[in-house]
């Protein structure tokens, strides 16, 4: 047992800090220019470190699976605070192309996403399908001489809407069919007169998500991704592309250094309030929790590493993470006590936490659902009642 | 990245497993809750252990023992942990623990062998008073060759040939008919039945590096009981899911309840991901030694936190027969309730977490 990657890895981690070391910081030294920025990413996926998994043609780096080299390729990268490569807007886009598209959609659109070119935007939910996203509404109708799709309706909670150039989206195709059958998946342009893109203001007065209206959009007949009316498989594989990945148990990590910072610096009763034994002890427990999840996840990356299933816990850590940050932005509270209810005063990061927090609870599977999952994929338990072939 | 077992480890676990579903099924360890008077262990289960080499898991290949490390020791908990194994393992693993890394070369070719093999039983006597579990909480030393004054909690030390025994001055060994009595608790946990030892002038030997083993011998205590919780606590969840859906209640599994549902998730959830924390701490153990007493001490506070609050939801999650005397359902939750304050309660140990994470 061991937490490293191994000798055999030793060299790969010097030729990527070699790397990094002739790129980053760029020779001008200015860190915000987006030239720049787009001048290391394609660096970067020449070298064979960003886009691993995506084939040279369509502008990825064609590397073999290897975990180890990707996890090693994130650290390093992050020690040296150097662009992610992170797709800008929805990366969940790609994959789908990659296993759906046609040749032809995949060297459109592919090239241009990793670039940054293209910005996508997620239409899913409506405000009258959440959880059970199979209710969908918005329709798509091919107009009658079959060169175009007219879209109609409404999508919510889309991310960064406003700096979209471009939706993947589920409408109804066949609105006589099962629910299940009658949903495509389809490509937009928004940028054009029928599409309304309007911010929804959160409860942290924060603006990250907007309303989509449709009011007879149009896309071309050929930005039908999969087979007509079966655009739900097309989506449940973006689904499961999503909810994978080991970075987020950094931010958990990091919102917890946070804490400890905030428990020595704020005082109570004249000391640091992490002298308090019950802020102390709560901290430690915390702590517990987020060991937890650190080390589960180490094991959980190394069982992928090897080809092993690792069991439970492959269905746990985003619900296990939402109780974390639940968990984290209750002991501010505490912590920070009448600074906690002035959104104008020091302490607003927390408040905007103790809120953010729950968001975690509803974006990308709201908790329950995640229980479900839990119940059927790990525990075994027979499927909950729901209308067959439900969400989830 | 290799945070995982080999497959020599998955093999031992796979034939120790074998030999307890065979020898340590439920209606075994019932026996000994239902036979009146002193708890005893399993003696047969015990010495066929032996036969696989579990007391010899932490001795060293010279003194006969299998030259492995924490992280083996600690994986072997956990599964006699999820067997709610009657066994003295706890006590006599420490005590090979203690005296491989303490003793002597004379004391090690002396008892190493001896324990390696089963045919001498030892244990470990730290605890002292209510709660005083720590090397700087104990009043106890030795003086002259002699030793005076009471441990508590001491596992299995009625039967054990050896008593190493935690004093100011480090650890001292302690033989069978030197100048102690012991008084067996009606242990809750009949499974790992303890005694209270009082010390009248026994003789006891130093460890000759018993200052240097004493705190990796607390760390190690609270690695054990960690993974033994681990297994417990993974097994009532299994044992909860598996009942909830074979029992039938309005003409269906309950299983298909919604409430009942998410209450097993709840319990999976607060117990699966606790075991990449306990491998950590036996890992830091043998591996990273600036983590390893605050990895421990968390891993205590939070395994034997888990697998307490398992038992009670366990219960919740069997209804009436959970709480009744025949079914196994109390067998955890008496093991957790050891667990939970041999070496300190939680509590006690997130203080302690926090003192060495340097807050």
């Amino acid at each position: 047992m061991e937490l490293g990657f191994g000798p055999e890895y030793d060299s790969f981690r010097e030729e990527v800090r070699a790397f990094l070391k002739a790129h980053w910081p760029p020779a001008d030294g200015d860190l915000k220019s987006p030239e720049n920025e787009r001048a290391f990413v394609i660096a970067a996926i020449d070298a064979g470190y960003f886009h691993r998994a995506i084939p040279k043609v369509y502008g990825g780096s064609g590397q073999e699976r290897d975990i180890a080299r990707a996890e090693i390729i994130r650290e390093e990268f992050t020690r040296a605070r150097a662009p992610a490569g992170r797709i800008p807007g929805n990366g969940l886009v790609v994959p789908t192309l990659l296993e759906w598209g046609t040749e032809e959609q995949k060297e459109r659109f592919i090239p241009p996403t990793l670039r940054g070119d293209i910005v996508w935007a997620q239409g899913f939910s409506e405000p009258n399908a959440g959880s059970d996203l199979a209710s969908l509404r918005t329709r798509a109708e091919l107009a009658p001489d079959g060169s175009k799709w007219i879209i109609n309706g409404q999508k919510i909670w889309t991310t960064h809407g406003h700096r979209a150039t471009h939706m993947f989206l589920l409408v109804r195709t066949e609105p006589d069919a099962p629910r299940h059958q009658g949903i495509s998946y389809l490509l937009i342009d928004i940028r054009q007169p029928g599409v309304t893109v309007r911010p929804l203001v959160q409860m942290t007065r924060q603006k990250e998500f907007s309303e989509v209206f449709f009011d007879n959009a149009e896309t071309p007949a050929d930005m039908l991704v999969g087979e007509r009316g079966k655009g739900w498989n097309v989506t449940r594989s973006t689904l499961k592309h999503e909810r994978s990945g080991i970075a987020t148990m950094t931010w958990s990590l990091s919102m917890f250094r946070d804490l400890v910072k905030l428990a020595k610096t704020v005082e109570r009763n004249g000391r640091p309030a992490i002298e308090d034994p019950r802020i102390r002890e709560e901290l430690a427990a915390i702590d517990g929790q987020l060991q937890s999840l650190v080390y589960s996840t180490y094991r959980a990356t190394s069982h992928d590493v090897h080809d092993r299933e690792v069991g439970w816990f492959a269905t746990m850590p985003k619900i296990y993470m939402t109780d974390l940050a639940g968990r984290i932005a209750r002991l501010a509270r505490d912590i920070v006590e009448n600074d906690f209810v002035d959104m104008g005063g020091p302490q607003l990061k927390w408040i905007e936490r103790f809120m953010i927090s729950l968001s975690m609870s509803i974006a990308g599977g709201t908790s329950n659902i995640q229980r479900n999952i839990i119940a059927e994929r790990s525990l075994g338990l027979p499927r909950d009642a729901r209308p067959s072939g439900g969400a989830a | 990245m290799n945070f995982l077992l080999s497959e020599d480890q998955l093999a031992l676990l796979d034939t120790i497993r074998g030999l307890l579903r065979d020898k340590c099924d439920p209606l075994q360890v019932h026996k000994i809750f239902d036979t009146p008077g002193d708890a005893r262990f399993d003696a047969t289960l015990w010495a066929s252990l032996g036969e696989m080499g579990v007391p010899a898991i932490f001795v060293p290949e010279e003194h006969g023992g299998l030259g492995l490390r924490m992280i083996d020791l600690a994986i072997v908990s956990e599964l006699l942990g999820s067997f709610v194994a009657p066994v003295p393992f706890l006590g006599h693993a420490l005590a090979t623990v203690a005296l491989a890394l303490g003793g002597s070369a004379e004391q090690k070719a002396k008892w190493l062998p001896l324990l390696a093999s089963g045919e001498k039983l030892a244990t470990v006597a730290l605890g002292e008073g209510r709660s005083d579990w720590l090397p700087e909480e104990w009043s106890l030393s030795v003086a002259d060759g002699r030793l005076s004054g009471q441990k508590t909690l001491v596992p299995n030390a009625a039967e054990a040939d050896l008593i190493i025994v935690g004093v100011k001055d480090g650890l001292a060994l302690v033989e069978k008919g030197a100048g102690y009595t012991t008084k067996r608790l009606d242990s809750a946990d009949r499974t790992r039945p303890v005694d209270t030892v009082d010390f009248d002038g026994a003789a006891a030997e130093l460890l000759a590096d018993g200052a240097a083993a004493l705190p990796r011998l607390v760390d190690a205590a609270a690695v054990l009981l960690a993974a033994d919780s681990f297994g417990g606590a993974e097994h009532c969840v299994i044992m909860s899911t598996e009942y909830a859906k074979m029992r039938e209640q309005y003409g269906q599994p309950i299983a298909g309840f919604q409430g009942l549902r998410y209450q097993l998730v709840a319990m999976a959830l607060a117990t699966e991901p606790s075991r990449g924390l306990y491998w950590y701490a036996a890992h830091a153990w043998d591996a990273i030694p600036d983590k390893a007493s605050w990895a421990a001490a968390q891993a205590k506070a939070h395994l034997t936190d888990v697998f307490l609050q398992v038992t009670r939801d366990t219960v919740e999650a069997h209804g009436g027969i959970g709480f009744t005397w025949e079914h196994d359902t109390h067998l955890y939750m008496k093991r957790a309730m050891l667990n939970w304050a041999w070496l300190g309660s939680p509590s006690r140990h997130r203080l302690r977490a926090a003192d060495l994470a340097g807050w």
